[in-house]
């Protein structure tokens, strides 16, 4: 399968198989979205026919050298289905915890999916001995994994410091005991940083997730402070001096969320850069149905002139040295993960679980509360491995709207929790998340393209 | 080549051989925590 498409001037053709991704000249391209395989050696006349108005000699070269890709196995490379031993994790190991040090939060905000930070439940806080069930839970689930990660999440962590110190401390000194290595990260609204919580963070996370939407009217008007206040002014000073201090080797993002209601996000990536900072995340809220601010089918179309509209000022202002990147525009076409890491995705219910201050686990943090995905207690061992099993049995193969999808090794299927959200399973796509992944995959593609013409230049 | 510029020539396909190993990053922790992106990510072996 090849994906062919033209986006500012750059024509672009992605052979899905292989992942290889070719600029082509406006005759390559016309012959290209034609061809169906298997190709001939040479070209065959209906081609040199439908292109009647173009140089026979310039079609037979083009020709030419998209045959020679596909010899190579570049274009219209055949995909080779692998066997579920290879893309099931076998026993299911879990590596990765969303750890929900709280379930409350010091602010309001409208959008959010933990319903202000309970998750619908009730308002607590997880302390230091479940803290350390969790790491003993995840050392022994992990198996032969080496690495493990270790996200605080909430709620608002921050309100939890002395449970995420706990851990951090629990985690290094077990991790010597049983050979693995903790990578720590944590997500956060900002609000109780001050000067020894930051150099904390700056030291012990390897990466830190600032929310912030962008514009102080757009993050304002959804994310409130407990008496209803705006939020930015309060945070953005405190996360400007967190980046400033940050070891500029160690990642971090502020992470923003789009809406409905600002469908001209383009405003608030800029609002960000302008802030000061340059790993920029701007994303689409995960919302009911009939809330007033979702993303709606009849959105795509705007969002798509959006996702260009960015693409192109990021590209323009790198002309000028003016860089920042863009969460969902990364794409790394030679080091990307493997082609197993792909059909697989997220690993949600088998490697990656969330668990609340309870112990509780559930698949990821997007399923907390949901009951019939409750999965265990890190308190009591146990761990619902059938549950497990479903989740690991879930890939690209599975889902049937990837199968012919050009992006499918790029997403790896999707969320499970968007599915989950939009029609009540794990395996059916939800179609907006798919529209919105291949306009920004695009996007990607085409930056690379950029980059690399403008290189060669 | 005149008519086609080959941006990269990784092969998905044979990455199949030495990959699945799991020790890269989840990619849900990366920064989105509401939705899948793994094309995004660096295999943990060539880090």
């Amino acid at each position: 399968m090849v994906h062919c498409f033209e986006q500012e001037g750059i024509r672009l053709a992605l052979d899905v198989a292989s992942g290889a991704v070719h600029v082509l000249d406006p005759i390559a391209y016309e012959l290209c979205t034609m061809l169906t395989p298997p190709l001939e050696e040479q070209c065959p006349e209906q081609y040199i026919r439908a292109m009647a108005g173009k140089s026979e000699e310039q079609v037979r070269e083009a020709y030419e050298e998209l045959y020679g890709l596909y010899k190579e196995g570049f274009l219209f490379s055949e995909e080779e289905k692998l066997p579920d031993s290879l893309i099931k994790p076998s026993d299911s190991p879990v590596k990765a915890l969303c750890l929900h040090v709280s379930h409350d939060c010091n602010l309001r905000c409208s959008y959010c999916f933990a319903q202000t930070g309970d998750f619908g439940t009730v308002r607590s806080l997880m302390n230091a001995e479940t803290a350390k069930k969790a790491i003993d839970f995840v050392i022994e689930r992990s198996g032969k994994r080496r690495n493990i990660e270790v996200d605080f999440f909430g709620g608002e962590p921050l309100m939890a410091m002395d449970t995420v110190r706990t851990t951090v401390e629990y985690a290094r000194e077990q991790e010597k005991l049983h050979d693995k290595k903790f990578r720590f990260t944590i997500t956060t609204n900002g609000v109780l940083l001050d000067d020894e919580t930051t150099d904390y963070l700056n030291r012990e996370m390897s990466n830190i997730v600032l929310s912030l939407d962008g514009r102080k009217s757009v993050n304002d008007a959804m994310r409130k402070t407990v008496s209803g206040g705006g939020s930015y002014d309060v945070v953005l000073p405190k996360m400007q001096k967190l980046v400033q201090k940050r070891d500029p080797d160690k990642d971090y993002y502020v992470r923003g969320t789009y809406t409905a209601k600002n469908l001209d996000f383009v405003e608030d990536v800029l609002a960000l850069y302008r802030a000061g900072f340059d790993q920029i995340s701007v994303e689409p809220v995960t919302a009911p149905d009939g809330c007033g601010y979702e993303i709606k089918a009849s959105d795509l179309p705007r969002i798509r002139e959006e996702y260009h509209r960015l693409v192109r000022t990021m590209a323009e202002m790198r002309d000028n040295g003016q860089w920042f990147n863009f969460f969902h525009f990364n794409v790394d076409l030679e080091q990307g993960p493997c082609v197993i890491k792909r059909l697989r995705g997220c690993g949600a219910g088998c490697e990656y679980v969330a668990v609340t201050p309870e112990g509780d686990i559930y698949p990821c943090h997007q399923f907390v509360g949901e009951k019939e995905y409750y999965m265990g207690n890190v308190k009591d061992g146990t761990f619902h491995r059938e549950r497990a099993r479903e989740f690991a049995g879930v890939n690209v193969y599975t889902r049937p709207a990837c199968q012919d999808c050009w992006a499918k090794f790029y997403c790896s299927g999707g969320c499970s929790a968007a599915n989950f959200h939009a029609h009540g399973r794990i395996d059916q796509s939800y179609e907006i998340g798919c529209e919105l992944q291949k306009m920004r995959l695009e996007c990607a593609l085409y930056l690379a393209a950029y980059e690399s013409l403008k290189e060669e230049k | 080549m005149k008519h086609v510029k080959t941006l990269n020539k990784s092969n998905l396909k044979k990455t199949a051989a030495a990959g699945g190993c799991g020790e890269c990053q989840t990619s849900c922790q990366s920064a989105c925590k509401t939705s899948c992106t793994v094309a995004n990510q660096k295999c943990e072996k060539r880090r």
